[in-house]
């Protein structure tokens, strides 16, 4: 695929993920969160995640997730020493904190930042499934790679799965 | 001669202050094996025998039970394997993926009488097929059993080992194709002395779930590839036997006994001719000994 063309298609995706509120008040409203968000980041091998967001919002608390994004404080305590007092802030979505291209030497030499605190922040792909199958595995959702994402035909021609199995 | 030359050479790895690694945390891991699949393909390697979302292939290996099975090797058709472990202390497997670790003072790379081996600035373990004459030493002196050979015709053999995608993609600074397509990050890219420092506060910020060890700091003289694990290292797998020292150091001895060897190797053999005349007459003299006492 041409460099640009994924370049286009990344921030697609990027922008797929970003939700955006005009929340007011100081932490967002349970009912202005989405119903489902659709996660395209693996659209090169498998089918867009349709998220359900009002279904695990009944299930977890939103700094589950969101950290101290949303307003909500968070239980972590290594986290709590800064964020003691969290404001809502502008956008919420994964992709705004967490990058995409999480090895790339761009991002790389951001790390070199001798201030920088957050050093080992997750990429998004990395902090979706951190959170999302170590929820489910202490909760006991599905855990399956395909429990939740659909293979295309060019994720089975990667996994030599579907047509693509090799005849024995 | 060939031993100077080497050591030297082997000496100069330590240089390299900017190379890469990969620091892989077994926590993460949940067996996906999509880093199996991107290897392959990135690889150009041959068609696997089951698909790569096939997970009956982590009870390959462990024939015999018990942790005398090692689970599945990596060889010249995979580069790189995850295996599965039940440990008693956690209530679910964990899974280790297994790869070359690009040793900073490689053996397979101070073991080769060709050269055919290079460690690159950017921390891969690469080799030239073209010197190479498939006398299969590096097989040998690895510690961690990772060269293997394909013998396409009995002239061209050709080493079959991870190199880090270095062609494809480390010498332009991006991650190895597993890296990135590891959904959970059980794969951190980035530079030696950086994931060192993650290692660390990683061990440090949760001590629960890591044993105090960053595998791969200091075994074989250190490697690029190194790992986190919640168990003592060898319940995954790993060999705990690994001498801290690089092999180097022992093969700079070997190679000094070479030239020696080579020198008095007339002498030695008729030596051993002589020896082995000598029990064949001892023999000789024992039987009718024997013969003579009954
Ligand atoms: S792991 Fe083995 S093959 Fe890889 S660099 Fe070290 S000695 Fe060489
Ligand atoms: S892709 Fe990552 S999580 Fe999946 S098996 Fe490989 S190392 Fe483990």
């Amino acid at each position: 695929m041409p460099l640009r063309k994924k370049w286009c298609m990344m921030w697609g995706i990027a922008a797929g993920v970003v939700l955006l509120w005009a929340g007011q008040g100081r932490a967002i409203d349970r009912s202005d969160a989405p119903e489902t968000v659709t996660i395209g980041l693996l659209a090169e091998l498998y089918d867009p995640v349709e998220f359900n967001h009002t279904a695990h919002i009944e299930m977890v608390e939103c700094s589950d997730c969101h950290h101290h994004t949303v307003g909500t404080v968070t239980k972590r305590w290594n986290c709590i020493k800064c964020h003691d007092n969290p404001q809502e802030g502008d956008t919420v979505g994964c992709s705004d904190c967490h990058p995409l291209d999480r090895f790339g030497s761009r991002y790389l030499a951001t790390l070199d930042n001798p201030e920088l605190y957050h050093k080992e922040k997750p990429g998004l792909k990395g902090a979706f499934h951190l959170n999302c199958v170590g929820c489910h595995q202490e909760q006991g959702g599905p855990t399956g790679c395909e429990d939740c994402h659909t293979m295309n035909e060019t994720g089975e021609k990667r996994f030599n799965a579907g047509p693509y199995t090799p005849a024995r | 001669m060939l031993s100077l030359k080497t050591a030297k050479a082997a000496g100069d790895f330590d240089h390299y202050p900017d190379s890469m690694g990969v620091l892989v945390d077994v926590n993460r891991c949940v067996g996906c094996r999509s880093c199996e699949a991107a290897c392959n393909k990135e690889q150009g390697l041959p068609e696997p025998e089951k698909p790569f979302n096939d997970y009956s292939v982590f009870d390959e290996g462990h024939e015999g039970g018990g942790h005398g099975g090692v689970g599945r090797r990596t060889d010249e058709t995979r580069y790189t394997v995850v295996n599965k472990y039940e440990v008693p202390e956690i209530d679910h497997p964990l899974y280790r993926k297994s790869q070359c670790n690009h040793c900073l003072e490689p053996a397979c790379l101070t073991s080769c009488f060709v050269n055919a081996y290079t460690k690159t600035p950017e921390g891969a373990v690469i080799y030239n097929p073209d010197v190479c004459v498939g006398c299969r030493t590096c097989m040998i002196a690895c510690p961690f059993y990772v060269p293997a050979f394909k013998y396409s015709s009995a002239f061209s053999p050709r080493v079959m080992k991870c190199i880090f995608c270095y062609d494809t993609r480390l010498k332009e600074g991006r991650p190895p194709a597993c890296v990135e397509a590891c959904p959970q990050e059980a794969m951190t890219f980035g530079k030696r002395f950086d994931l060192l420092e993650i290692g660390r506060k990683r061990i440090r910020q949760h001590p629960d779930k890591y044993v105090n060890h960053i595998y791969g700091e200091k075994e074989a003289g250190g490697t690029a590839w190194m790992y986190l694990s919640p168990v003592e290292f060898g319940e995954v797998g790993f060999d705990v036997h690994v001498p801290h020292e690089p092999v180097i150091n022992f093969v700079r001895d070997f190679l000094s006994i070479v030239p020696m060897v080579l020198v008095i190797w007339p002498a030695l053999f008729a030596g051993f001719h002589l020896l082995a005349n000598r029990k064949d007459a001892q023999h000789n003299h024992d039987d009718i000994d024997r013969e003579g006492g009954e």
